[in-house]
């Protein structure tokens, strides 16, 4: 019985397994942000003009915007001069031209982290565009996948190589003052991952990015831009992780999607950044704006996130329904436990005809966390027959914690079917010790119990992903219960 | 098997309820308590499956040689003790199959066997399923939501068949279940009677008790174990009440 309580007790330090951070040379701008930082980052990159003037847009439109304050969150001030915009790992040259050429450090940080970027990948067939900090370190796959006329590459070698794509799509979807941290992003970003699935091609191979934050009182700001072209099919992962500190950090990313005729784009996401401690301290901001755009007809873009961490989730993945019968998902699970807060959801926008949606949204509360559900479903005049099905459930754990949810309908075609079905519930004592009286341990059945919730969700996630997500869930549970 | 020595319980800081239990069970026995309203047999039931919110006072519980109080519930579980349920437990989301193959293989781990593969599993479940003539569908909805009352109970008895308890403690099973669901729950717990188990019923009724033949019957009032015997004390129960037998004993 000692040893027992003994661990639980350890179970309850709730541990951040990807706290470490790694000493390697960094090339960092001072903190501080003015157009000579956005001119600095833009000539660092050697971008072409159109792209620092697009950034010196977005920050003189930021310069007038305010921090949004309507989401259930609260933070002290954030402090825009303090940040540091830029930190790339420095290198004897330029670039790594390949592998070989990485900062050992670096790769065993990719190691600890679990990310395959040797052999594993090779396996997995998974090909992996890796964000530390602010710029891309390797982009694995790259050969192969151009072989199916793919692009899979960091956002900086896009608008190097590919300017005409860049130039065309990007703040075609979420505009450069699309909202205040949209603007900060465009003003400010460093680097991403950039996808072009060519006309018809079905994509061979899952693509992943994994982005780090390493050097302290940074801010990551990627950006990344998936565009499908007629008929074509991809499906991409992103995984997020963070050092432990205790201040906190600001990650602020945009995702643009855009999917033309027939073309489906799957995008599924793994944050798990900092959390802060059990006493709040510490963590990252994440405020994301993250849209697709279905453009063509029967096009179909889905969403899948998996948020267990993060101090403040700021996030609305959203499908704009411009084609006729074209069809957006969102499929989230969002933990809170401690003091996190999450103000999470979507936006669907249904504008051509039979355009149809889904919301399959699951928030697990613990600890003192809060956790929102915030969604619109809206309608405009000319989408006949459109259709949405919502679902909203909570679960909550123990009694300091809350769940909320904010649904928004706007509909202006009678045609328009929207349901809506939320529901709450709670884990109970009873239900642990009827678990625990059939021979199953209390984290087992906590378990349990989330993953029977979660699973709709889980079962949206590329296979090798709902393990890691049914991992990531036990542990930002453990020692939520009891 | 089960040795409990002057046992003293109260729900946390609250007032005592068991006030000084003693009771033997030998493998291979059956034993009825039965009792009126309040008399603390779930209590009793609660405490010996390790229920969090009940604080034991005094005296001592021994399962198969060691100190019950030491064990976790769950190890309780594993080391072959069973709690039959009186309210079984809603869980929405987890599949009955999924449950019984979750604690099947938490005792297994525990003798240090290994996991049964899936085939198995599933023949013997439909095995224990037929005897209890509940449909397969049972095993892929949610453990107990929606279930009716007699549909839970039926649950608990299908969950000791798969577990095979050394120790079963079965907490008003008779209750909320009609002539032919009473009929079937018996036959259930008649086909785990052997040598080398034994059966702990909790029950109001002496109805069960012609279905299921008890070696000894007791009667608790006000914590306390106030008369033992063999099961014609059911019947001398049946015939005066609770009244006449704690009025006796007082």
């Amino acid at each position: 019985m000692s040893t027992q309580s003994q661990d639980v007790e350890q179970l309850i330090k709730r541990e951040y397994k990807y706290g470490f951070s790694t000493d390697i040379d960094q090339e960092i701008l001072p903190p501080g942000l003015n157009e000579d930082v956005i001119r600095a980052i833009s000539a660092k990159k050697n971008e072409p003009e159109f792209m620092l003037n697009w950034r010196l847009e977005a920050y003189r439109h930021w310069l007038t915007m305010r921090e949004p304050s309507w989401a259930h969150v609260h933070y002290p001030k954030i402090d825009y001069q303090a940040i540091s915009y830029y930190a790339a790992p420095k290198s004897k040259d330029d670039a790594p031209k390949s592998l070989d050429e990485v900062d050992p450090k670096l790769l065993e940080t990719y190691e600890k982290l679990g990310i395959p970027l040797h052999e594993r990948a090779r396996l997995a067939g998974v090909a992996v565009d890796a964000v530390f900090d602010s710029v891309s370190v390797t982009t694995t796959f790259k050969e192969k996948l151009a072989e199916a006329g793919v692009i899979f590459c960091s956002f900086s070698d896009a608008v190097r190589d590919h300017p005409e794509l860049v130039e065309k799509y990007l703040g075609s979807v979420v505009p450069a003052g699309d909202n205040y941290f949209a603007a900060l992003n465009a003003a400010v970003f460093s680097d991403g991952s950039f996808v072009y699935v060519p006309k018809g091609v079905r994509c061979p191979m899952e693509l992943s990015t994994y982005f780090r934050i390493n050097a302290m009182n940074t801010g990551q700001f990627e950006r990344t831009l998936i565009i499908a072209e007629e008929g074509s099919h991809v499906s991409y992962l992103e995984g997020c992780t963070a050092p432990q500190r205790d201040e906190n950090q600001l990650h602020a990313a945009v995702v643009e999607l855009v999917a033309l005729d027939d073309a489906e784009i799957k995008y599924s996401t793994v944050q798990n950044w900092y959390p802060g401690d059990e006493e709040g301290k510490g963590g990252i901001y994440n405020f994301v704006t993250k849209r697709g755009q279905c453009l063509g007809r029967n096009s179909k873009i889905s969403w899948t996130q998996v948020e267990a961490g993060s101090a403040i989730t700021w996030k609305y993945p959203s499908c704009v329904l411009i084609g006729d019968n074209s069809v957006g998902e969102f499929y989230s699970v969002a933990v809170g436990n401690n003091m996190q807060q999450i103000d999470s959801g979507t936006k669907m926008v249904h504008v051509g005809k039979n355009t149809r949606s889904t919301i399959i949204s699951k928030g697990i509360s613990a600890g003192r966390a809060n956790n929102a559900y915030r969604g619109l479903v809206k309608v405009v005049g000319g989408a006949e027959g459109a259709r949405n099905y919502t679902q909203c459930d909570s679960l909550l754990l123990g009694d300091r914690c809350g769940a909320h949810t904010y649904p928004y309908i706007e509909a202006k075609n009678p045609t328009a079917q929207i349901e809506h079905e939320a529901t709450t519930s709670k884990i109970g004592d009873d239900q642990i010790f009827y678990l625990k009286q059939r021979g199953i341990s209390e984290e087992d059945a906590v378990n349990m119990i989330v993953n029977g919730f979660c699973k709709e969700v889980f079962g949206e996630l590329p296979m090798e992903f709902a393990v890691e997500a049914q991992a990531l869930l036990a542990v930002s549970l453990e020692g939520a219960v009891g | 098997m089960l040795k409990i020595n002057d046992l003293h319980a109260r729900v946390e800081n609250g007032t005592p309820i068991l006030k000084g239990i003693d009771l033997e069970v030998k493998p291979g026995e059956v034993h009825a308590i039965m009792g009126p309203n309040g008399s603390g047999k779930s209590t009793l039931c609660q405490v010996l499956g390790g229920r969090d919110g009940y604080e034991v006072t005094s005296g001592s519980v021994e399962y198969l040689g060691e100190d019950l109080f030491e064990l976790e519930p769950e190890e309780r579980a594993r080391a072959g003790m069973l709690l039959g349920f009186q309210y079984p437990v809603e869980i929405p989301g987890v599949k009955n199959i999924y449950l019984l193959k979750e604690a099947y293989n938490a005792q297994r781990k525990h003798r240090g066997e290994p996991e049964a593969d899936t085939f198995q599993f599933l023949k013997l479940v439909r095995e224990k399923l037929q005897m209890m003539q509940m449909d397969e569908s049972f095993l892929h909805r949610a453990v107990n939501a929606g279930f009716s009352g007699g549909e839970k109970k039926r649950n608990e008895i299908l969950q000791m068949l798969v577990l095979e308890p050394k120790l079963a403690l079965l907490d008003e099973t008779d209750s909320g279940l009609d002539i032919d669901a009473l009929k079937i729950v018996s036959e259930g717990v008649n086909k785990l009677r052997s040598a080398d188990r034994a059966i702990v019923l909790v029950t109001h009724y002496q109805r069960l008790l012609s279905h299921i033949e008890p070696d000894f019957v007791h009667v608790l009032s006000d914590g306390r174990i106030i008369k033992s015997g063999d099961k014609t004390l059911a019947h001398e129960l049946e015939r005066s009440g609770y009244q006449g037998i704690i009025g006796e004993a007082a």
